[in-house]
Parts: C-alpha cells; sequence; structure tokens
C-alpha cells in the first residue's frame, strides 16, 4: 500500500526581550542556576505577573508577517499542572484567543511554491530546566528560564514529508530572525520544535492516528525524526497494529522515538482564564505603529535583489538568508561603488568562506563593510588585481587599516605604466630564447609562459591586459 | 448531582492532594451538597450572556522591557526545603 | 489611650504627650493580657518598638504622617519582610516571605508601628476563623462564640483594643462579616482600589484588601494609605485617590437609600431585621429617602461564588508544592508522593474541600456547566447592581443573618456555614465597595448594617457611615472586660 505522511509543526520560539514575560527578571542564556529566577518567577506567595509589551509587540510583528489575523482582544488562561520544573502549578498561556489566528508562510520544494497554514500563535511562559545529573538519586531544579517569554507557533496539517517539515520550519527560522524577535539559537532551546505525525492510506480523506514528538531541536533530528517516526506507524499499522495517540520523545543518539510515559497519564489541564491578568486590548493604532516598523521579508527581499541587482539564484540566497548579511551587502555596494556581481561575488565568497572559518557571524566581521568596499573599489578602478586583492583581504581581516594604507604601504599598486613592462617583457624574451622559439613555431600554450615568467618578476603588480597585449606584440 | 469516592480520589489526584481514606466519603457527602446548591443556576438562561472573568471591563497594561529584578538567590533559597549547588532538589523525575 | 481615634491618637502623638514607644508598648500589654482571645498568631514586639522609636524620631523632625507612630496590625495573609507569614496555615507555617505586600509597605513608609500578624481561616477560607491552623479566634462580646472570618483576628483585635486598627481582606465577606459579628467598622473597597501584591491570593477577581477599624473616620485614615495604583498588580485601578475625610461631614439630605426586598427576606434572623430597621430610620431623620428595590439575581451569588472562588483557588493554591519554600513531608519516595503529603498534610479540611470543588468544576466535562456558567451568572449579578446603583446613591441591608454563632457549631456542615455569607458574597463578584458598620445589639451581641456603593464611591460610603456615627453611638460600644 501506498502511504501518505501528515505532518503539523509546533514551534516554541524563545522571544528576544530582556526581561522575562511576566516579570522583570533578566532572560541571558547561561546565567548560575536560579540566580535570573525573582519571586514572581519563583511563583511565591502573593506575588502577581504584568505583561512585557516587547513580548505583544514582538507576536503581533510576527502576526503581520505572516499575514494573520491580529486579535484586538486576546486572553491569556492557566494551563494547569503539576511538574517541578512549573513553579505555580500553571502555566500562563493562551488558549481561546490566541493573539494572533489565522495565518500563512510559503515554502519552496524543488522550485515549486507551497502554502502552509499557520493555525494560530500565542504567547506563555517558558518553564524552567530539570537538571537529571546525580544529586544523591534527586534531580535539581533550574527556574531561570521560567517565564521567558515564548512564542508557540502552530501550523496545520499541511506538510506531506519530512522535507518540507524542514523547509517550513528553516522558513521560520529565518522569518522570527529577520524579524529580530528570536535569536534563533537551536542549541541553547530559543528555537523548539514539536511535530505532530501520521500516516493514511494514499487517497484516503480522513487523518490518522497521529503521535506527538517532543522537542526536537535541529533541523537534522526534525528529519531524522518524522522520517523514524512514519516508518515506525507504517510498520506498525502493516503488522496489523494500531498507532496510538501519545507523545514520543526522540533519542538522537539512538535515533528512535520512544514513547514518554510520564506524559501518558490522561492530563486535565483545566484551563481557565488567569485573573491575575487582564484581556490583551490591540487596537488600530498600535497596529500602524507595528506595521511602519516592519521590516523588509525575506521574500519581498529576494524579489528585490533581483529586480535591482541581477544577481543569479544562489547569490541571492545566500545574501537574504539573513538581514544582517544582505544589509552588508547594500552597504558595500553603496559604499564602494562597485557592480552588484563583483560585491556579491566577495561577501559570499571570501568572506563567507573567512567568517565560517573563523566561526563568526557577518556583525562579528574583522571587516566591516566600510573596508570591504575600500578593497573592492581599488579592485574596480583597476589599482590592484584580483589576486593581489586576496593579499590585501588577507590583511585587512589582521588588522584594521584600511585597504588604500595597505596597498600604498606594501607597493602593491598594479603597474601600468608600458615603459617599466616593456624592460620586463624584453628581458625575459632575452633570457629565454628556446621558449620563445617553441611560441613561434605554434606552441600557443607557451604565452602562458611568458605571463607567469612577467608577473612573477613584477611580484604580481603588473595589469595583467596591459601584459597580454604588449607580449603579443613583442612575441 | 452527587459525587463517589472514586471521583473524589480522581479529583484529588488531579490536585495531587492527599486525603486520608477515612475522610473520602465526608468530602464526596459536602461537594455533593456544594453541587446541589448550584442546581439554582441552571434554572437561569444564561445563553445571551457574556461570561465576566473580572469585575472591572479593563485592558491589560504593559510593562515596559526593562530588567529591574536582580539576584536574590540566596535570600529566596534560605526559605526552601531543599537546595545543592544553586538548584532545589526534588525526588527523581523520569521522563 | 486605647479608646482614642486615630486622630486623637496623631494629636497625642503630635502634641507629644505620649510618645509612640509608650503607645507601642501600651497595645503590646493588652496583647499580652489578652492572649486568651488568640487573635494573634504572631506578635512582632522587637520590630514594633524599633518602629516605634523611629517613628518617635519621625515626629520629632516633624516629618510625620496621619499614621507614623500608630500601633496597627496585619492580617496574616500580608506578606512582611523577614516576619513569618502563615496565611493560617500549617502549609506556611515556617514561611518567611522576602519581600513586603505593597499595602505593608505603603504602611512602612507612612511610619505606623507593626505590633504583629493577626489570626484569620487558613488562606481566607472560613467565616468564622476556626479553621486557622492556629486556632479559632475567639469573639471579644462572648468568648464562645465566633468572631467571623475570614479576618476574625483583625475584627477581635480591634473590637478588643489590641491594635489601634488592623488590615483586612474581603474575596466573600471577610472584612464585613467579623466587623458586623465584633461591632466594628469594615470597608471592603472597589476592586482594584488596594494593590494585590504581596497579599496571598485565595481568589484573584474577588480578593480586595481593606480596613478593619472602630470608626469611619478610621476606616477613611486608614483607606487614604492603602489605596492607589501599583504598577505590580495588573487589576490595580489608575484612578486619582482622593481625599476620603474631605467629604465626611457633607450632609446626606436628599440621599437616595435603596433597600432590596432580597435582603430582608427569608432566613433573615427576626431581632437582626428590627435593628436595622431602627438604623435606617436613623437615616430617615437625617434626610434620606428609602425606596424598595429588588436585584433578582441576587439568590444565585452563593452557587456562583462557591464555583469561580474555589475555581480560582484551586490554581491559586497549586503554587505551595513543597519544592521551593513552605511545607514539605517527610521522605517523599517520589515526586507524586512529595506532592500529594506535602499538600496533603501542609492544608486543613476546608482548603482541601474548596481546592477540590474548584479542580472538579474546571476539568474536562464540567466546566460549562459549573465555571462558565458561573461567571454569565456573575455578569447578571453585576448587572443588578448597575441597574439598582443608577437609581439609588447607596444599597443598605445586612451583613448577616444572624448575630455570631457558637464556636464549633457550624464546623460539621459547611454548608451551612457558606449560607452565613448570603449578603455579602454578591458584592465582591461585582466587585463594588461595601461597609459595615455598627448599627445595635441583638441580645447583647453586635450587628451590623452593611452599606454597597458604586464603583470607587469609598468616599461616599464612608461620609454615609461616618453621618450615621455622629448621631449613634453604637461604634464607640466596648467589649465588658477590654474596658
Amino acid at each position: 500500500m501506498e502511504w501518505e505522511t501528515v505532518i503539523g509543526l509546533e514551534i516554541h520560539t524563545q522571544l528576544a526581550t530582556r526581561s522575562k514575560i511576566f516579570s522583570g527578571a533578566a532572560t541571558a542564556y547561561g546565567a548560575e542556576p536560579n540566580t535570573q529566577a525573582c519571586a514572581v518567577d519563583l511563583g511565591l506567595p502573593g506575588v502577581l505577573p504584568v505583561l512585557n509589551q516587547e513580548a505583544v509587540r514582538m507576536a503581533v510583528i510576527f502576526g503581520m508577517a505572516i499575514e494573520a489575523h491580529i486579535a484586538p482582544y486576546s486572553v491569556f488562561a492557566r494551563k494547569n499542572y503539576f511538574y517541578p520544573d512549573l513553579p505555580k502549578g500553571y502555566q500562563i498561556s493562551q488558549m481561546d484567543h490566541p493573539i494572533v489566528g489565522v495565518g500563512h508562510l510559503d515554502i519552496d520544494i524543488d522550485g515549486v511554491t507551497k502554502r502552509i497554514g499557520v493555525t494560530r500563535a500565542h504567547l506563555e511562559e517558558d518553564a524552567g530546566k530539570s537538571l537529571h545529573e546525580d544529586f544523591h538519586g534527586l534531580t535539581g531544579i533550574d527556574l531561570n528560564r521560567a517565564g521567558t517569554p515564548l512564542l508557540e507557533i502552530v501550523s496545520e496539517p499541511d506538510m506531506r514529508s519530512a522535507k518540507e517539515a524542514v523547509a517550513y520550519m528553516r522558513k521560520l527560522h529565518e522569518l522570527v530572525r529577520y524579524l529580530g524577535i528570536c535569536d534563533g539559537n537551536m542549541q541553547e532551546g530559543s528555537f523548539r520544535c514539536d511535530a505532530n505525525v501520521s500516516v493514511r492510506p494514499k487517497g484516503q480523506a480522513a487523518f490518522g492516528t497521529r503521535a506527538e514528538i517532543k522537542n526536537i531541536n535541529s533541523f537534522k533530528f526534525v528529519e531524522k525524526a518524522i522520517n523514524h517516526e512514519v516508518e515506525r506507524q507504517i510498520a506498525l499499522i502493516e503488522s496489523g497494529g494500531k498507532v496510538v495517540q501519545e507523545t514520543r520523545l526522540y533519542d538522537s543518539v539512538k535515533d528512535e522515538t520512544r514513547s514518554m510515559r510520564s506524559k501518558e497519564e490522561a492530563n486535565d489541564y483545566r484551563y481557565f482564564p488567569d485573573p491575575d491578568l487582564l484581556p490583551v486590548i490591540i487596537d488600530e493604532a498600535f497596529k500602524a505603529q507595528i506595521k511602519a516598523e516592519l521590516p523588509e521579508l525575506p521574500e519581498a527581499k529576494k524579489q528585490r535583489f533581483k529586480a535591482d541587482y541581477q544577481l543569479d539564484e544562489e547569490n541571492i540566497a545566500i545574501l537574504t538568508s539573513s538581514r544582517p548579511l544582505a544589509d552588508y551587502f547594500e552597504a558595500v555596494y553603496k559604499k564602494s561603488g562597485c557592480e552588484a556581481k563583483l560585491c556579491a561575488n566577495w561577501i559570499t565568497g571570501d568572506l563567507s568562506a573567512a567568517l565560517n572559518k573563523a566561526g563568526l557571524e557577518i556583525n562579528e566581521s574583522p571587516i566591516n563593510d566600510e573596508r570591504l568596499s575600500g578593497l573592492l573599489a581599488r579592485i574596480s578602478d583597476n589599482t590592484i588585481s584580483g589576486k593581489i586583492a586576496k593579499q590585501v583581504f588577507e590583511h585587512l581581516w589582521q588588522s584594521t587599516a584600511n585597504a588604500d594604507d595597505i596597498i600604498a604601504e606594501q607597493g602593491l599598486t598594479q603597474i601600468s605604466d608600458t615603459g617599466a613592462i616593456v624592460a620586463i617583457i624584453d628581458k625575459i624574451i632575452a633570457d629565454n630564447p628556446s621558449q620563445v622559439e617553441q611560441y613561434r613555431s605554434g606552441k600557443d600554450k607557451m604565452f602562458a609562459f611568458f605571463v607567469g615568467q612577467v608577473m612573477k618578476a613584477m611580484q604580481g603588480k603588473a595589469n595583467p591586459a596591459e601584459v597580454n597585449k604588449m607580449l603579443k606584440e613583442k612575441l | 448531582m452527587s459525587l463517589t469516592a472514586d471521583d473524589v480520589n480522581k479529583i484529588a489526584h488531579l490536585a495531587r492532594l492527599g486525603i486520608d481514606k477515612q475522610d473520602v466519603a465526608a468530602y464526596a457527602n459536602d461537594l455533593s451538597g456544594m453541587l446541589d446548591l448550584m442546581t439554582k443556576m441552571s434554572e437561569v438562561n444564561t445563553d445571551d450572556i457574556e461570561p465576566m472573568a473580572h469585575p472591572m471591563d479593563q485592558a491589560q497594561r504593559l510593562r515596559v522591557d526593562v530588567v529591574t529584578e536582580l539576584n536574590h538567590r540566596e535570600e529566596f533559597q534560605a526559605i526552601a526545603p531543599q537546595v545543592e549547588a544553586g538548584l532545589y532538589l526534588v525526588p527523581k523525575v523520569i521522563e | 489611650m486605647h479608646n482614642k481615634t486615630l486622630a486623637e491618637l496623631n494629636l497625642g502623638l503630635q502634641a507629644k504627650k505620649f510618645s509612640s514607644v509608650e503607645l507601642t508598648q501600651f497595645f503590646l500589654n493588652r496583647i499580652d493580657k489578652h492572649i486568651q482571645l488568640n487573635a494573634y498568631i504572631t506578635v512582632t514586639p522587637e520590630l514594633a518598638l524599633a518602629q516605634a522609636k523611629a517613628a518617635d524620631q519621625r515626629l520629632a523632625k516633624g516629618t510625620s504622617d496621619l499614621l507614623t507612630g500608630i500601633p496597627i496590625a496585619q492580617k496574616d495573609i500580608f506578606c512582611t519582610h523577614g516576619v513569618v507569614t502563615t496565611c493560617g496555615s500549617k502549609m506556611l507555617a515556617n514561611f518567611t516571605a522576602p519581600y513586603n505586600a505593597t499595602v505593608v509597605e505603603k504602611f512602612n513608609q507612612s511610619g505606623a508601628v507593626m505590633l504583629g500578624k493577626l489570626n484569620m481561616d487558613e488562606f481566607a477560607m472560613g467565616s468564622s476563623n476556626e479553621t486557622s491552623y492556629y486556632g479559632a479566634v475567639k469573639n471579644p462580646w462572648d468568648i464562645n462564640t465566633v468572631p467571623g472570618g475570614s479576618s476574625g483576628g483583625s475584627a477581635a483585635a480591634v473590637s478588643a483594643r489590641l491594635a489601634a486598627c488592623a488590615t483586612g481582606t474581603d474575596t466573600g465577606g471577610s472584612i464585613r462579616q467579623p466587623a458586623a459579628l465584633c461591632g466594628i467598622t469594615g470597608l471592603k473597597p472597589t476592586y482594584g482600589r488596594v494593590s494585590r501584591y504581596g497579599m496571598i491570593a485565595y481568589a484573584s477577581s474577588l480578593d480586595q484588601g481593606g480596613p478593619m477599624t472602630r470608626s469611619a473616620e478610621d476606616a477613611a485614615i486608614m483607606l487614604q494609605t492603602m489605596a492607589g495604583f501599583d504598577e505590580k498588580d495588573s487589576t490595580s485601578v489608575n484612578l486619582p485617590v482622593p481625599d476620603y475625610r474631605a467629604d465626611l461631614n457633607k450632609s446626606l439630605v436628599g440621599l437616595k437609600i435603596g433597600l432590596p426586598k432580597e435582603f430582608f427576606g427569608e432566613g433573615l434572623n427576626e431581632d437582626v431585621a428590627k435593628t436595622l430597621a431602627l438604623a435606617i430610620d436613623e437615616y430617615r431623620k437625617l434626610g434620606a429617602e428609602i425606596v424598595d428595590i429588588s436585584m433578582p439575581n441576587l439568590k444565585l451569588a452563593i452557587p456562583a461564588y462557591y464555583v469561580i472562588a474555589p475555581a480560582e483557588c484551586s490554581a491559586n493554591l497549586s503554587r505551595f508544592d513543597g519544592v521551593r519554600y513552605g511545607y514539605r513531608c517527610e521522605s517523599p519516595v517520589d515526586l507524586t508522593d512529595l506532592y500529594t503529603r506535602s499538600r496533603g498534610e501542609g492544608f486543613g479540611k476546608e482548603v482541601k474541600r474548596r481546592i477540590l470543588m474548584g479542580t472538579y468544576a474546571l476539568s474536562t466535562g464540567y466546566y460549562d456547566a459549573y465555571y462558565l456558567k458561573a461567571q454569565k451568572i456573575r455578569r447578571l449579578i453585576s448587572e443588578d447592581f448597575k441597574t439598582a446603583l443608577a437609581s439609588v446613591d447607596v444599597i443598605m441591608g445586612p451583613v448577616t443573618p444572624s448575630t455570631a454563632f457558637g464556636i464549633g457549631e457550624k464546623m460539621d456542615d459547611p454548608i451551612a456555614m457558606y449560607l452565613s455569607d448570603i449578603y455579602t458574597i454578591a458584592i465582591n463578584l461585582a466587585g463594588v465597595p461595601a461597609m459595615s458598620i455598627p448599627a445595635g445589639f441583638v441580645a447583647g451581641m453586635p450587628v451590623g448594617l452593611q452599606l454597597i456603593g458604586d464603583y470607587f464611591s469609598e468616599d461616599r460610603l464612608l461620609n454615609i457611615a461616618h453621618q450615621y456615627q455622629q448621631v449613634t453611638d453604637w461604634h464607640n460600644f466596648i467589649p465588658t472586660g477590654f474596658e
């Protein structure tokens, strides 16, 4: 039988606010345990939540970016369950009235665009962390993360393969970073994914029973976990078994999913409106203000780059993959006055390679847009050759000097002075009579030898076009 | 509407509330009495009534995103039943 | 000294007739002497005397406030930095709050002296103060009867002059009912008028702190300090605080008083009804016009309340889990055991009853029938108040169906206990302000008259209460043995 996979994703995005969603404690990652858990985060008696404006702004900006309905009236509710990383015994979340309603996100699959529905996105507080290292057979609880704002983005079950799921997740990841609402750091848990996976015979309209795979924290694991789960479900059904609705945990070491027994116990979350918080009202003025701040979105940027810069698909894809990189490109283009293609090639080529090697992001680049522009301008006006430029680039990376200073200091200026080049050419022709003989008897390949000799003698500084031209004349 | 001992045990488990065996029947009886009081509500038609969660029709106030709380771990953990290395300790959590 | 009003105490302190240290010591001695009332859970003599000393310095410098140097007491539901806050429960017997409630902070800033923490029903759940882990409080008017609850310790302490005034909290009548039963003045402000920050939550959409005093004028002075916007409480209302004493002497001529027939029907003790009729007559003499009104949904207040309050409390009390503070059971074998036993052993019966009720009302399959229904009923009740208060200035009625009942009398019958709050609960559901003022005695036991006003009309209520207290003496009676 042929099977069809149905996938819906729930993505937990930690919002990049300074303070927590309901308290004034810091959200910075990696602090000493419980040093960023204040009285509100700890759920001490009598303390009360007050909503962070920035979390609301970020949720709305996200909603606008996916062309979703922004709820004029949204409500926080308590989700009740006991767990040691949940200090109050309930999580403040949203149930019936989420802040962001139905929207969508387009993904590209092998050149074909597919629209994935977003059911909703709601604000909630993150839980703390249970540390399972051994404390004499006990578990340690760190509540620093408790109260960090989360935007839970729930998709429709619109994806039909692990590949689509990954494409959707990558697209969302790119978007939240573009919007500046999430740092996207998956290792630190800033962007986490739960996948709802089911299979059904191809052509069947009804969905199969789904399993929820929790906490998959990399693109690679999402693909693996889903593929594994699909195989498990198909094998199970084909051998006469039945998929049960349950929560499963992906084990990346064993590459398998397994049932989470602790979550199996029938949960009754007893949602009800949190009486400590009032309805969040978002009016037109607030929306208009946010709309004005909305940055250019990845899709629009791609279209614009294509139209304005006539770059190839690959360069566009790389340059628009992050806002800082796109901004860097545009700054270099503007400041250097060079052709877009030259700028793009250097940024996606030498600069990206160097950054990758050093493990740096574009905004941490030792060569800022100003200094790279200085270098490209000198290539463009033939002051230096492409080869020398690579040398100058090395110096730019190591020092703080600008390209002109480096070129001047090291005497790297390209020599186009005909007299100097002619003198060298004459000397080389005189010193290599047999090679001259070979070339003249029709061995065209020998030409490269002469070019090489001239360049070597002139330490690469000769203008290659001039060298070619004059060599041809002399030979 | 009356609740059975079994109902009480189920609710008590949801609420993680230890109840002495000999008290279960009494709780079932008390809760049933409370539910009897509530039958009065079902006599009123409320189909078109908007539920009221707060006494005031007000909107949530928003806080400026600044860090105002500093580290008070020592003071907070001085009142904790069991801590080690800055962590709150609980019996082993099995996932 | 213990019979002086807050204004008189302030004048005495300003004029150096006595010092705050003397005054404080005097009250501490009275607390010691009348320890049998069990009004206090914790007395803080050292802190009180230190605060009194500081207050005396402030008085000497001339930077004092109306309450500077005056010994007050806090209901043990308000968190006090460095002082144990039990909320009347074994669960918090060892809980020293690492912060002050906003209300406590405000009193500290005004220079008031805190004598200690007052007894109360466990987590404010009760109408007799008998659910306290620290034992029942006795009514100073008859030590075999209850003082009411949940602010029973506050009412007893003010009535017996064991503090110049006290704080209380009111979720379904917990300020007004004990005030009535102990013959003092109690005011439950409009929901949102007094910050709930640091006030341990019972039912968050109903809880409100307020003053418990011997007179309306004292209540005005106390409320002046307690009221106000607090950015730490999202439900706190950002409206200016009026001068609550400014209008105390305004004439009541032309005042329209509404008497809901539902308040004077079956269930109200006849002698209490007669006493209230006399009180209403006094108002007539003061120039008020009496109007009969009807509030048909009042009868639904008790069922709606006993869904909403337990539902909210079932979540509010989940944080007491033996992990970060409070009671933890001995040697838990696993996580469920830790939770179940810590909570099972740490909470008393009434608290458990309400947690169970609330958990049930919110659980799958029952939410619509109970919780949602109760919220709709709440709307109807609130509309009743809005309608009534559009046509009258104030609603008056009883606070309690009878005078104080005997200790132990209703402990085995929770439903009967709940029904004793029949006249107070609806006010919390609507969120409007209300007062209880002493209006006479039946067989030597105090009777309270309830005044209910429109949202944020505390100043008007205080004026109406004060005018009555200018022509009557009920608020000046002192229980025998406490003169």
